[in-house]
């Protein structure tokens, strides 16, 4: 069955199945992530935080999602 | 008279950088930050992992708001992935400063110093403070404040190995020469580590695995405290000098 409505991404390295015409803001919303604590990267570009709502994904995008963990 | 520590134009009270790695969990993690007083801690970047959805973060734990989150680029190895994780990091909070290191070898994690510079030439065009983790060479020290590094943080043994300060001789030579802090960045293995380290001369000590691999981190953070201020008052106090022979400390006159 082909759902367009379903487009795939790769999302921290894993596909991922999205709705089309998600923004970044949704989708962090989506996955119970708090914007300011972290920064996104969409197809090896930095997004400005301020773009979250803006920036539409599109199929087969490479999402970076991080955030800071404990480290030396 | 307060002795402040300063990097790049920012003030510090305490000499004692801590990492936030190893430990058991966020709760150790903020206890043991708190009783090392420190008032920077070095933070590594990674993958949010989706699955764990609502789960805790460091940042829950230790706030941003109230102590300076270092990001560091630990676990790169070339200057490609390096810049990629602090321009991410400058883009998470607006942090400035930053830790750059950007690995050589797997197994003795000592750094590679020509991705090193040239990774810090870029990071200062673009506008970063890099504070800088590297070799105990002076020359390449040298190379690194002069493209702009705003700390040079010699490894006093390799990272996570606890050996201590290693090459006496080269920290102090690196410190008389520099002209911004010198941070002594790996091997400390206990608290007298980082005495030596501060009486040589350094500014400032930067402590994970001695902390967090301890019997008991909460104490060891608190002894590292200790031991950077003790360290840095005896600099100061400029040491006596060594005597081959014995010298009594009390008179040898009116014995009875």
């Amino acid at each position: 069955m082909n759902n367009l409505n379903v487009a795939k991404i790769q999302l921290n390295g894993k596909p991922f199945d999205l709705r089309n015409e998600t923004n970044l803001k949704k989708l962090l919303k989506d996955l119970k992530i708090s914007e300011n604590k972290v920064a996104i990267e969409i197809n090896g570009i930095i997004i400005e935080k301020n773009k979250y709502s803006q920036v539409v994904l599109n199929k087969d995008d490479k999402v970076e999602i991080v955030h800071f963990i404990g480290g030396g | 008279m307060e002795d402040v520590f300063t990097i790049a134009n920012k003030n510090f009270k305490s000499r004692l950088i801590v990492g936030t790695g190893k430990y058991k969990s966020f709760e150790e993690t903020a206890e043991a930050v708190k009783a090392s007083e420190a008032d920077i801690v070095t933070v590594a970047v990674r993958r949010v992992n989706i699955l764990d959805q609502g789960k805790p973060l460091l940042m829950d734990y230790l706030n941003p708001e109230s102590i300076t989150y270092l990001p560091n680029t630990a676990g790169c190895y070339t200057s490609e992935d390096a810049l990629r994780t602090l321009r991410l990091a400058r883009e998470m909070g607006g942090w400035r400063m930053v830790k750059l290191e950007v690995l050589g070898d797997k197994k003795t994690l000592y750094p590679n110093m020509i991705e090193t510079l040239e990774s810090t030439k870029i990071l200062v065009k673009e506008g970063f403070e890099v504070m800088v983790y590297c070799t105990d060479d002076p020359i390449l020290c040298k190379k690194l404040e002069d493209v702009g590094a705003c700390a040079i943080m010699p490894l006093a043994a390799p990272i996570g190995s606890g050996l201590g300060v290693q090459n006496k001789i080269n920290l102090r030579l690196i410190k008389e020469q520099s002209t911004v802090p010198v941070i002594v960045d790996a091997g400390v293995g206990t608290a007298s580590d980082a005495t030596i380290a501060m009486e040589l001369g350094c500014d400032g000590v930067l402590v994970n695995t001695a902390i967090a691999e301890s019997k008991n981190p909460i104490l060891m953070a608190e002894a590292m405290k200790h031991a950077v201020i003790a360290g840095r008052q005896a600099f100061k106090a400029i040491r006596m000098k060594k005597r081959n022979y014995g010298s009594s400390s009390s008179p040898e006159i009116d014995l009875i």
